[in-house]
């Protein structure tokens, strides 16, 4: 059987990429920390807005750790895949829109 | 309706086989540390009692659910019911107890046939805080139990009730379908006549336990989240939330098997492991009487069959004192008690 490229208890072991830079380790830790403790925003909020990142980031690691953190915060799996589709349209939108850029060279380029 | 494990004949309805999987695999090989060695760490080791706070008396394992995650492997085919001769011997334990806490639980214990009368008779001993733990739907289940509010309401029960969450799907798929619409009900009866709204010295707080292998949210933002949303759709009122962790024994240890979580699971709790949380955990105020009499550090060492490490293991031989000089039984399932803020019956220990 052929090993898959990732790994999912590769996630448990995150918290190791310090070792080789203890400095830099720490310092993204303890901001990773910082960000997603409740603030303006509450953590259950946070939670979504990462859901939905991790899957426009296509991050395995990312869409485990925080489906299981929106399931923990009580977020109803409704919700869980409206946020997904929040996602989803920021990128599609995002590459739509780029279609005005090549409307306008297009425009340019053509006599 | 499902049958209990033990009416499937399901292996892991056997206490050994239970204990067998918690010590084997990932804690034989050394992947995870034993909880008797994680406490060793902080010098916890061995687990002794403080002051006992808490008597939680299991009636019986008879219910009128069959739940998905479920640590008693109760339900209606259950049969196993305290007899009026071991109640008799509790409330003479009752009535001398330093224990300011009485806690029935089952099962349901509102079915076993005398169950009316033990909570008249332990009333009477006048303990600060008298709880039923009660499913709710039983209220409702039939003619009989309808009056059951009332009954609490006359005898001052504070009612502690299981919601696994505010929505009808997460809550029918734990504990049948069904169950939610039955719930809420139940609850504005309770709210009609008193129970759980503001101000009021009628208790009822509900107990939320996660639907799958994951871990409580935070018990306070969780229970933010039940109050709006229970008020604004139902206009139901209660008091506080208990947020608790599915401990791997049983029903959900079966889940979390048959699943492929286990291992996970259990890297969960052990990532979520709080020291602090085990300073306070429940065993060490409680005491937990099974519907035989037997005496057991916790419900969940009474659902392992592993009974209390003292001469006195019975409440017919109950001597408080020595009692409370005894090591308390570990295994790894306690990893469930100290992940996060902890988990008790009353929810959150840290």
């Amino acid at each position: 059987m052929s090993k898959p490229y990732y790994d999912s208890g590769d996630l448990r072991k995150f918290g190791k990429i310090t070792e080789w830079s203890e400095e830099l380790g720490t310092k993204f830790f303890d901001y990773y920390g910082k960000v997603f403790e409740e603030g303006a925003l509450t953590a259950r909020e946070k939670s979504l807005i990462a859901l939905a990142v991790a899957h426009t980031e296509q991050c395995p690691y990312c869409i485990d750790a925080y489906t299981k953190d929106s399931l923990q915060r009580g977020v109803t799996k409704e919700q869980m895949m409206e946020a997904i589709h929040v996602g989803a349209a920021i990128k599609s939108g995002a590459t739509l829109v780029h279609g005005v850029q090549m409307m306008n060279k297009v425009d340019k380029l053509e006599m | 309706m499902k049958k209990s494990l033990k009416a499937r004949n399901n292996d892991i309805a056997n206490t050994a086989r239970q204990m067998e999987i918690l010590s084997s695999g990932i804690f034989a090989t050394g992947e995870l540390p034993t909880f008797a060695k994680k406490i060793k760490e902080t010098n916890q080791f061995p687990l002794r009692p403080k002051k006992l706070e808490i008597l939680q008396i299991n009636l019986g394992y008879m219910c009128n659910q069959v739940c998905s995650h479920c640590h008693v492997d109760a339900g209606p085919d259950r049969k196993e019911i305290m007899t009026k001769e071991t109640m008799e011997q509790c409330l003479e334990v009752i009535k001398k107890t330093e224990a300011h806490t009485l806690d029935l639980t089952g099962g349901a214990p509102e079915m076993n046939p005398n169950f009316r009368w033990f909570v008249e008779e332990a009333a009477k001993a006048g303990i600060k805080d008298f709880i039923v733990r009660s499913n709710l739907t039983i209220i409702r289940a039939n003619k009989k139990y309808h009056d059951l509010p009332e009954f609490f309401k006359k005898h001052g029960v504070h009612v502690v009730s299981s919601m696994p969450h505010w929505t009808r799907g997460k809550t029918d798929k734990q504990r049948g379908d069904g169950v939610f619409d039955k719930s809420i009900k139940a609850l504005q009866e309770l709210n009609a006549i008193g129970y759980g709204l503001e101000g009021s010295n009628l208790k009822l707080d509900l107990v939320y336990n996660p639907s799958g292998a994951f871990l409580p949210g935070d018990q306070q933002a969780l229970e933010n989240d039940f109050k709006k949303a229970l008020k604004n759709d139902f206009d139901i009122n209660f008091h506080s939330l208990f947020a608790i962790t599915n401990l791997p024994i049983s029903r959900f240890l079966d889940f979390l098997i048959a699943s492929d979580n286990y291992e996970d699971y259990m890297h969960s709790l052990l990532d979520a492991y709080n020291p602090a949380a085990v300073e306070n955990v429940m065993c060490t105020n409680t005491i937990s009487i099974s519907w035989e009499g037997w005496l057991y550090d916790c419900d969940f060492n009474q659902m392992l069959n592993l009974k209390v490490a003292s001469k006195v293991k019975h409440i017919s031989n109950y001597n408080e004192e020595l009692l409370q000089d005894r090591d308390i039984i570990i295994n790894q399932h306690c990893y469930g008690c100290t992940a996060g803020a902890g988990s008790s019956c009353q929810g959150v220990v840290a």
